[in-house]
């Protein structure tokens, strides 16, 4: 719809990244979260990144958004190394985090306040309200607000500053099955509008299978990028097809395999 | 494929025919609770009050009326036109609204909320003659009944709308005063950790001081009195701001700190946009408590230092003995520090609203 992201270099890299943590019962040891993770992501692809939870998704996927900073390796978005956080790349939450004293409509104009834009964009605060079906709310405070509701807003609120990445940390984590799957299609039809780069946390594997271009597949402690299975499905997918559920029945193999793997080598 | 169609979202209609023999149980139960709700709704809109409500206040001044025309008879001859005046002032405001609430619900909803106390204020009068005038339980100079108070109240009229004046400045600059300056260090103190380092230790050491115990110092230091006074509410309303206000800041939840980062805010925003409205509800609570605060250090300022106000008013009417007008500034001050507290909680409710359901106090 809105060809912004289409000229300049979306690609994302994030080369021999590598982070640890001060354990929680020892302050004094540090426990390696990610270890040497290497990836890149195209322009306008959308790919999931799963593991078993305390992998360091979401780690990982703070350093891109430049909330933390790695120990050592280099992030970048084109050829800019990432260090500190901007409106370039969007963030979802599982929990929505909407500011809970700003009305839906002010939530999702936050990103344009803070980026002292609102006057020339705010034609844009209604395209994004309908984008996501909730004009009707424009004026109901966040508590008000059913929990799928609520991460419509939080994902209008991220999409308004025409991210070139949009980080989404399970975003549908916390959403019951029907809920979810709407919401899967409706986040598929924002991204095949708008061909923003998504890169997706999720430990659903059927979300990963049914959204993404690439399922990217992370080991435990210390997380590390395991395996990098290219998702060649037709879309819109069929989430009963037998090519799906093959693939599926492969990744949980893989899954497996996978903890066996790092149970022995530890 | 087909096979699997049952776990689309999409229902199709055999199953939830096959769901229809429970659907309807459901269904019963709540179109049963509607009845109920309905007669409750019905009580509360009926076009009238009951019987027993709206007579509730005319009986009640009756009561107290009577009991006081008795009394006044084997007293000594006391004034009392003023109190019998009041009286059939409020026989006559209670006749009337009860005409007029049957055609006026909002009177109606206000009535049925507020008739019950006035009726119980008004007995409470009656026991006080009683107990006063009647008995004797209570040394006469010191307790007066409530007809002697109303009558220091009319008479010296002028001089308590003064105080009340006076009491009124000195509060509001006083407590302005400390607001500003403790919403300032509050958010300076929540916000950066170096000024934290450096302001705690001062706070936790001067803020739990009394602001009255400052006042021989405070007398000493400042040329006026009533500025002095203005200094040492502030003082005490400081202390419980800065106190929530920091810690309300401090404990801003940091995912709304993360959201707003990737949002492109810049720490303008992240305090006066995140962290400040994330803080508004422990404001408040500092704001009440300070409000609290300033009441205390005002009339303790004005009973020892000051030569205006409420709190001089009282101790000058009982170097007098005339503890009928201590009496009319109590009632004066009940009256004028419950306005200030009653304004403060709709303030609130305004500015809170987005958390209407979520806490209660």
């Amino acid at each position: 719809m809105v060809a912004v992201a289409e000229t300049e270099p979306s690609s994302l890299r994030v080369q021999d990244v590598s982070k640890s943590f001060p354990a929680p019962d020892d302050p004094l040891t540090r426990r390696q979260a990610l270890s040497n993770i290497s990836l890149s992501i195209a322009p306008g692809e959308l790919v999931s990144l799963i593991g078993p939870s305390g992998c360091g998704k979401s780690s990982l996927l703070r350093l891109i958004a430049g909330l933390d900073s790695p120990d050592s390796g280099e992030l970048l978005i084109g050829s800019d190394p990432i260090h500190e956080p901007s409106a370039e790349r969007g963030l979802v939450f599982q929990d929505p985090n909407l500011f809970p004293w700003l009305s839906v409509r002010r939530n999702i104009e936050a990103g344009l306040v803070a980026r002292r834009v609102l006057r020339e964009k705010r034609n844009e605060v209604d395209e994004f309200m309908r984008l996501v079906g909730l004009e009707a709310f424009a004026d109901a405070y966040p508590h008000h607000l059913s929990g799928g509701m609520a991460q419509r807003v939080a994902v209008a609120r991220a999409l308004i500053n025409h991210p070139k990445v949009l980080l989404l940390d399970e975003p549908l984590g916390a959403l019951d099955a029907f809920t979810r799957m709407r919401l899967q299609d409706e986040v598929l039809r924002l991204w095949e509008n708008r061909r923003t780069t998504m890169l997706l946390v999720t430990h659903d594997i059927d979300e990963a299978i049914y959204m993404s271009d690439r399922i990217m597949i992370m080991t435990q402690r210390p997380g590390r990028i395991d395996r990098d299975i290219t998702n060649a499905l037709a879309r819109p997918r069929d989430r009963s097809s037998s090519e799906f559920l093959r693939l599926r029945s492969d990744i949980l193999e893989l899954l497996h395999f996978a903890g066996d793997a790092t149970s022995l080598s530890a | 494929m087909r096979k699997l169609s049952w776990r689309k979202p999409s229902p199709s209609p055999s199953p939830s025919k096959g769901e229809a023999t429970h659907v309807p149980q459901g269904y019963v139960t709540f179109v049963r609770t509607r009845p109920e709700n309905n007669s409750t709704n019905r009580l509360q809109n009926s076009s009238t009050l009951p019987w027993p409500m709206q007579l509730a206040v005319p009986v009640a001044s009756l009561i107290t009326f009577g009991i006081h025309l008795l009394l006044s008879k084997q007293s000594p001859p006391l004034e009392t036109h003023s109190y019998m005046l009041l009286f059939w002032e409020i026989l006559g405001v209670s006749i009337v609204l009860a005409i007029a609430q049957s055609f006026w619900s909002a009177l109606r909803q206000w009535m049925r909320h507020m008739w019950p106390i006035f009726a119980a204020a008004i007995l409470l009068l009656g026991i006080w003659d009683v107990i006063t005038l009647g008995f004797h339980l209570l040394p006469l100079p010191y307790f007066p009944g409530p007809a002697a108070v109303l009558r220091s109240l009319i008479s010296d009229r002028a001089l308590l709308l003064d105080s009340t004046w006076h009491s009124l400045v000195l509060l509001l600059s006083g407590y302005t005063l400390g607001v500003l300056v403790g919403l300032v260090s509050g958010v300076c103190i929540g916000w950066s950790t170096s000024v934290r380092y450096w302001g705690m230790p001062l706070l936790k050491v001067v803020g739990p001081i009394p602001a009255t115990a400052w006042i021989p110092l405070a007398m000493v230091v400042s040329p006026s009195a009533i500025a002095s006074a203005a200094g040492l509410i502030a003082l005490a309303v400081w202390f419980p701001v800065t106190m929530l206000t920091a810690s309300g800041i401090s404990n801003t939840r940091a995912s709304y700190l993360d959201v707003a980062r990737t949002l492109g805010a810049g720490r303008a925003y992240l305090i006066f946009r995140v962290a400040i409205p994330a803080a508004v509800p422990n404001i408040f609570i500092g704001l009440f408590m300070g409000l609290g605060a300033s009441f205390l250090t005002l009339v303790v300022a004005e009973s020892i230092g000051v030569k205006s106000g409420l709190g001089w008013y009282v101790s000058w009417a009982q170097g007098w003995a005339e503890y009928g007008k201590v009496f009319a500034a109590l009632i004066i001050m009940a009256a004028f520090f419950s306005t200030l507290m009653t304004l403060l909680f709709k303030i609130r409710d305004r500015l809170l609203v987005w958390q209407k359901g979520i806490i209660k106090w």
